[in-house]
């Protein structure tokens, strides 16, 4: 009887058990944990993007998403070492310069089907122009998410204790170019503040130096990407100017100074607009935003991208896709536009940037913002970029020196990168 | 023995037991090594393995495609024209380190090695570089040698222009070399400091009689008794040379030029920059063929170099 009860108990509380077992195995099947990586740690970037999580997880209750935050230097380095050790993570964010890398190498997955189909999307609104560098076949293998134009930041009390002319006035008058901008910062140079500061370039990250020659019409290849163009009149007159700017005038900080302008060291400083949460609050100075300046190829614009991509190998790929369609659709990007501009049209207005940039001005928005989106060249970029940035980078060395000799420093890196770009 | 063991098995069992102490102990003793033998199986030969596995293929990460190629990224390692000026800057970087590390080492621990008050807190002043962690330590010295960093500001209160450290090919290395000597110095000080106190004092004695003047007796006795301790750093530091990454990562980025682009951060760049994991395999077997090769030829030159062996 005793033996009969035992067994019976043991039955129920088997079944009982096995019951819960199933439900939590059909549970734990269901659950989706997508993870992200992103080179910021903005805390303000990250309250927004869990924001966009939550509200994702709304309608998807099985699904989470974290975001991995990997150091901004290293970032691709650190992505692709993931990837080589079978731990990709579902979406990346991915630099404009390696683009072509990810979106050539089939490592994405196709993200056009699920931007069309998600309701309210209105892919078509994405202005072709911002999507160019991401799309291989007609089919868009990552959303730009960020289209950041570079401009210089100002401080204007430097420039007026060091009695030289603002870029506010010089563009009054329409003499803001790249002569008198120099002129200004070495005249800040030589009251013993840092001049122009060209932000991230440090003398390695070169590309960052688009901001300047493309004022002269320079590139560092053709159009095609297949003919090194570093040796042509432009880019050399372009580096002729910057080296006279460094090491004759001394209006650009040299190689192993340090100068931080959002330190309120700096004259001038030349980066994307997001940068503006890094002015300081505490001690602050009378600053500007104003478009890059007009160089001997007249006026002209620079945007940075970000892309955001789903890992084609990744087991929820179709899921992250769904996830980006929600991060990037017309609500979230109005939200995200207030540290990463939006290349929607619809959000390209000045009412709504304003909205978004509470510390920018309205003629600021309006000159900086959209005419630089409207008008401006991306970073330049290429397949196998990090090849090509190293040799230029290792020879680049042999300019940043006071007796260079930068022409024949230009044949020497034509010569070098010439067979990767044709590859 | 036999008689042993019919006690032991009344029944008369003729075999005798698997479990002899003989198999006991050896067992204990491969217990013992075990956790030690699996990490070097796990994380050295199966690597190694791997490694060379690799280098035999073409692997992109990105299209994820993992072909063979047979020799093909060894071919590459021949005609690779920036490998010869990879290898002389480890070649200098690795022979300024031996030589600069171990002469400041022996020469701290000679004058060390005194009975004097307060000599503890000098010796670990000089030994406590070494607990820091190596990118902190990097970090700090990277500011140091900025061209308005601290060194160049303590040099200007004496009127001196010093020069743009980690921006000029030759001070780019030697401030890469001085970096690392001073954080690594204090351990060769200590085995060198073990090794001086470790020679007998009637020696000395006995040469002061002879009338030895004091670098005499440094030449006849000190460096001949601490001889092996010298065999021994000197392969640590050679090969600890070859494998330095993390000073230049952060220091000089292999700049100016490729002026300080060891083999290390070359393979670095190759695999995970450039994302040739295939050609940066093969650039870890060259190393590995170099690191062997060299503790090979000191291990066979401790005849020629060393004064005895214990």
């Amino acid at each position: 009887m005793l033996y009969q009860r035992t067994l019976k108990t043991t039955a129920c509380a088997l079944a009982i058990l096995g019951t819960f077992a199933l439900g939590g195995t059909a549970l734990a099947q269901d659950a989706v944990n997508l993870r992200m990586t992103i080179w910021s740690a903005n805390e303000a970037h990250l309250k927004l993007f869990n924001e966009i999580a939550s509200g994702f997880k709304k309608d998807h209750p099985n699904v989470s998403v974290t975001y991995e935050s990997l150091p901004f230097e290293t970032y691709t380095t650190a992505l692709t070492t993931q990837i080589a050790g079978g731990n990709a993570p579902d979406m990346a964010w991915i630099f404009e310069t390696s683009a072509y890398d990810f979106v050539k190498s089939g490592a994405l997955y196709p993200l056009t089907d699920t931007l069309k189909a998600a309701e309210g999307y209105n892919l078509d609104e994405v202005s072709a122009g911002a999507t160019e560098r991401w799309t291989e076949d007609g089919k868009l293998y990552a959303y730009p998410f960020s289209t950041s134009p570079f401009a210089v930041f100002v401080n204007n009390d430097l420039i007026k204790a060091a009695g030289a002319k603002t870029p506010a006035e010089m563009i009054a008058a329409g003499d803001w170019t790249w002569d008198n901008a120099i002129a200004t910062a070495a005249a800040v140079a030589k009251s013993g503040k840092g001049g122009l500061v060209v932000r991230d370039f440090n003398y390695q990250a070169w590309q960052y130096l688009t901001s300047v020659w493309n004022g002269w019409g320079a590139s560092p290849w053709s159009a095609d990407g297949k003919t090194c163009t570093m040796a042509d009149k432009p880019m050399a007159d372009a580096l002729a100017f910057i080296h006279d700017a460094v090491f004759t005038k001394k209006a650009i900080p040299g190689p192993g100074e340090t100068v931080d302008f959002f330190a309120g060291n700096a004259a001038m400083t030349i980066t994307q607009i997001s940068r503006a949460s890094l002015l300081p609050k505490e001690k602050p100075f009378s600053w500007d935003l104003v478009p890059l300046p007009k160089g001997s190829a007249g006026e002209y614009a620079l945007i940075g991208q970000a892309g955001i991509g789903v890992m084609q190998s990744g087991k929820n790929a179709e899921t992250a896709a769904d996830f980006v369609a929600y991060m990037t659709n017309p609500e979230n990007s109005a939200k995200l536009s207030q540290f990463f501009p939006s290349a929607r049209k619809s959000l390209l207005n000045a009412d709504i940037l304003k909205k978004t940039n509470p510390l920018l001005t309205q003629e600021q928005i309006e000159k900086v913002v959209i005419s630089g989106i409207a008008t401006g060249k991306v970073m330049p970029g290429h397949t196998g970029f990090a090849q090509i940035q190293q040799m230029v980078r290792s020879n680049l060395d042999a300019v940043w020196r006071p007796e260079a000799d930068v022409p024949a420093t230009l044949q020497k890196i034509c010569g070098q990168i010439g067979p990767l770009l044709k590859r | 023995m036999a008689v042993a063991q019919e006690n032991a098995h009344p029944e008369g069992r003729s075999s005798s037991p698997f479990w002899t102490i003989a198999r006991r102990d050896s067992l204990a003793g491969f217990l013992f090594i075990a956790p030690q033998l699996i990490g070097i199986v796990v994380f050295v030969l199966i690597p190694l393995g791997l490694v060379f596995w690799y280098s035999l293929h073409e692997w992109n990460v990105l299209a994820n495609t993992f072909t063979y190629t047979g020799a093909q990224n060894y071919r590459m390692l021949m005609e690779d024209e920036s490998l010869l000026e990879v290898l002389g800057a480890t070649a200098i970087f690795s022979a300024g380190l031996v030589i600069f590390n171990l002469s400041l080492a022996l020469l701290l621990a000679v004058l060390l090695n005194q009975r004097l008050a307060g000599i503890a807190i000098f010796r670990t002043l000089f030994f406590s570089p070494v607990v820091v962690s190596l990118v902190a330590w990097t970090i700090v010295w990277g500011f140091l040698l900025q061209k308005n960093g601290g060194i160049n500001g303590m040099l200007l209160t004496f009127g001196i222009e010093g020069p743009n450290w980690l921006r000029e090919e030759t001070t780019a290395m030697i401030s890469v070399i001085v970096v690392q000597v001073f954080k690594n110095v204090g351990l060769n000080m200590i085995l060198f400091l073990a090794a001086l106190q470790g020679v007998p004092k009637e020696l000395y004695e006995a040469a002061r009689i002879d009338g030895a003047p004091a670098f005499k007796q440094f030449r006849r006795i000190t460096l001949p008794l601490i001889s092996p301790t010298i065999l021994l750093t000197s392969i640590i530091t050679i090969v600890g040379s070859l494998q330095v990454f993390a000073q230049i990562a952060v220091l000089t980025q292999g700049g100016p030029g490729l002026s300080t682009t060891v083999l290390v951060y070359y393979l670095y760049q190759q695999a995970f920059q450039f994302h040739f994991f295939g050609y940066g395999s093969t650039l870890s077997i060259l190393l590995f063929a170099i690191v062997a090769i060299l503790t090979f030829a000191q291990w066979q030159m401790r005849k020629r170099i060393v004064f005895y062996e214990s």
